[in-house]
């Protein structure tokens, strides 16, 4: 009995590690989600498909044409950012007055877009970097690499992101346009700018992710939606726009993935995730940090 | 006269349609007409709530269970269809209910209203899935074929009667359109899409009259579901469940036009064909071609024609229609800015 125990607890504490590694990825889209929705008040419902775009761009740059990982991240991130801009100025600038609805369901449809685009042009096989990174064995725990790795990039890129909000004109004015957006346009600042450069920060956070990702995960056309129901759930959960909300939000999320993951199997870890988010939205609409009015 | 007008237009429409099969017999576009009436009939239950600014996107969710349940019941327990699909429709309405009701009681509303039945369809696509003992996971599904009696176990060999019987579904979804757009709820929900403490402050129970277009649109969703299954007799959770579900079905409402009864249908015709189209124009390079198309037409539709193809011909029809609901009138603008 006492045996089983350990043998339990070991288990336990893997899986409650993994689900904070997990989350570190988690917490990086729900950033880049939230910042947008925070800004120019439009939820990317196509987000995830920004990452998988990006997932290819990785794919190919290190396959095909064989540049190193390290030098093959950054053209990544720079790619999906212009893809994060050319989305907001083709597809949201025209529809910002529009109902929010219409907002949703534009996205929607580059979502579609960006799916089969990717059917067509690269095919439905799965594809893997060929990066093996070793397991780090700590005691009789086995975490990969790989996810070690991207909860560190992650934080990382979510410093960097914090700091540039907070220490730069361009970031404080974004945060200044969160608050209240018709204002902001009287006191000289460009709102126009200030969107197009959000949505290129958003787009390169979706691409700081995919090259997290990649590692992780074989990339296929329909890999997006994996993952990108979980990144609304997270934000909404949070309280959308709500960047600290969003940050634990995405902690809980990977655990009650992971511990679900843990007692049987990982789609079950999905139904209680969802269940959870259902539940609480009743509990707590407006998002976990939210004060009650 | 124009309404006698209008019923004679139906009627003969009507006739033609049923007429059909028996003169016209290729089996292949009977499949494409029977196919065009089953999701015409799912979207039209879909536009009844997205009419009034209720989109969900959990009704892949209702219609995975309308699809799944029956088919479980007939395979493991042997029910007929003629008891499942009853079954599946009163447990889409369950879970309409439990989750729409919080949803209004709380008044979740707009994006969260659309990311709550989100996370609806997401938890029905993974519980399939997961539960791939019984329902053979993401590898599909398939219905035993009956032994005894066909009627029974509704599953028919021959494309006319299939016809027919989507034609009768496809009616009564119409039917249903039209009994809704004519009841005292349609003005109480056009009340609580334009402003909904305003609606309440009028005397409209708000939740009450929400949950009522809920449980009506997930029913028949799952009708859909069940009778899709049964015609193809063979359903993956991709193909009856899911978020990519949710969105073709409010992709082709949208398309066709969300706020004229024949909206949906015109979607379903526009966008099945078009996927034939391509699928048959392109062979087997085709895989993705069609989504490409339908997910640029769905953007420019949402930014340069939000009321349909039919709801902008009708227009163009009649100008001096009678004064357009504020919602349309809003959409009208964002089709044509500056005015």
């Amino acid at each position: 009995m006492q045996a089983f125990l350990d043998i339990f607890d070991i288990y336990l504490l893997e899986a409650v590690i993994n689900g904070i590694l997990l989350g570190g990825v988690l917490a990086l889209l729900a950033l880049g989600l939230n910042l947008i929705f925070g800004v120019i008040d439009v939820t990317w419902i196509c987000y995830a498909e920004l990452v998988m775009i990006g997932m290819y761009a990785m794919y190919f740059l290190v396959q095909y044409y064989g540049i190193s990982y390290f030098i093959a991240a950054p053209l990544t991130i720079l790619l999906v950012a212009i893809l994060g801009a050319a989305l907001h100025y083709l597809v949201i600038a025209p529809l910002l007055t529009a109902p929010p609805i219409n907002q949703l369901l534009a996205t929607g449809g580059v979502l579609f877009v960006l799916q089969s685009f990717a059917t067509v042009a690269f095919g439905i096989d799965f594809r893997n970097l060929g990066i093996r990174l070793p397991v780090l064995a700590f005691g009789e725990m086995h975490f990969s690499y790989a996810r070690l790795l991207s909860f560190l990039a992650a934080l990382l890129g979510m410093v960097a992101v914090y700091l540039f909000m907070t220490r730069t004109f361009t970031g404080t004015a974004i945060r200044a346009i969160s608050q209240d957006r018709q204002i902001m346009a009287l006191m000289g600042v460009d709102t126009k700018r200030i969107y197009l450069v959000t949505s290129a920060i958003g787009g390169g956070l979706a691409g700081l992710a995919a090259c997290l990702l990649v590692l992780q995960y074989d990339v296929h056309p329909f890999v997006g939606l994996s993952f990108g129901p979980i990144t609304f759930l997270i934000c909404v959960l949070g309280g959308l726009g709500n960047f600290i909300g969003g940050f634990i939000a995405a902690f809980v999320f990977a655990e009650i993935i992971s511990l679900g993951g843990l007692f049987s199997d990982l789609e079950w870890g999905y139904v209680l995730a969802f269940a959870f988010f259902i539940v609480m939205m009743f509990i707590r609409p407006a998002g976990l940090l939210a004060r009650r009015r | 006269m124009m309404r006698q007008g209008r019923l004679a237009a139906w009627g003969i429409g009507l006739a033609v349609l049923i007429a059909l099969p028996f003169v016209y017999r290729d089996p292949y576009h009977l499949h494409i007409l029977v196919l065009i009436l089953i999701w015409s009939f799912a979207y039209t239950s879909w536009s009844m709530m997205g009419r009034f600014g209720l989109v969900s996107l959990g009704h892949g969710g209702f219609m995975g269970i309308g699809a799944y349940v029956t088919a479980l019941l007939w395979n493991h327990l042997g029910w007929s269809p003629w008891i499942g699909i009853p079954i599946g429709m009163v447990a889409a309405g369950a879970l309409a209910l439990i989750v729409g009701y919080p949803c209004f009681r709380f008044r979740i509303t707009g994006h969260y209203f659309v990311l709550v039945t989100l996370a609806l369809s997401g938890i029905v696509l993974q519980v399939i899935t997961a539960t791939r003992d019984y329902t053979g996971g993401s590898l599909g599904y398939t219905p035993n074929r009956a032994s005894g009696n066909k009627a029974l176990a509704l599953q028919f060999d021959d494309k006319i009667t299939w016809y027919l019987i989507a034609l009768g579904v496809w009616l009564f979804g119409i039917v249903v359109w039209h009994w809704v757009d004519r009841s005292m709820a349609r003005y109480a929900l056009e009340a609580i899409s334009e402003d909904e403490d305003a609606a309440a402050a009028a005397g409209v129970d708000v939740t009450a009259e929400k949950l009522k277009i809920t449980l009506l649109s997930a029913v028949m969703t799952a009708l859909a579901g069940a009778v899709y299954c049964q015609y193809q007799m063979f359903i993956t959770p991709d193909t009856v469940s899911g978020i990519a579900v949710s969105l073709q079905m409010v992709f082709a409402a949208i398309v066709g036009g969300l706020f004229v009864s024949l909206g949906p249908t015109v979607g379903a015709v526009i966008t099945i064909l078009l996927a034939e189209t391509l699928r048959i124009g392109f062979g087997t390079k085709a895989v993705g071609w069609d989504n490409l198309v339908y997910g640029v037409l769905l953007v420019l539709f949402i930014i340069f024609l939000p009321k349909g193809i039919l709801g902008s011909v009708l227009d163009r029809l009649k100008p001096q229609r009678k004064v357009p609901r504020a919602h349309e009138q809003e959409a009208v603008q964002i089709a044509r800015p500056g005015t």
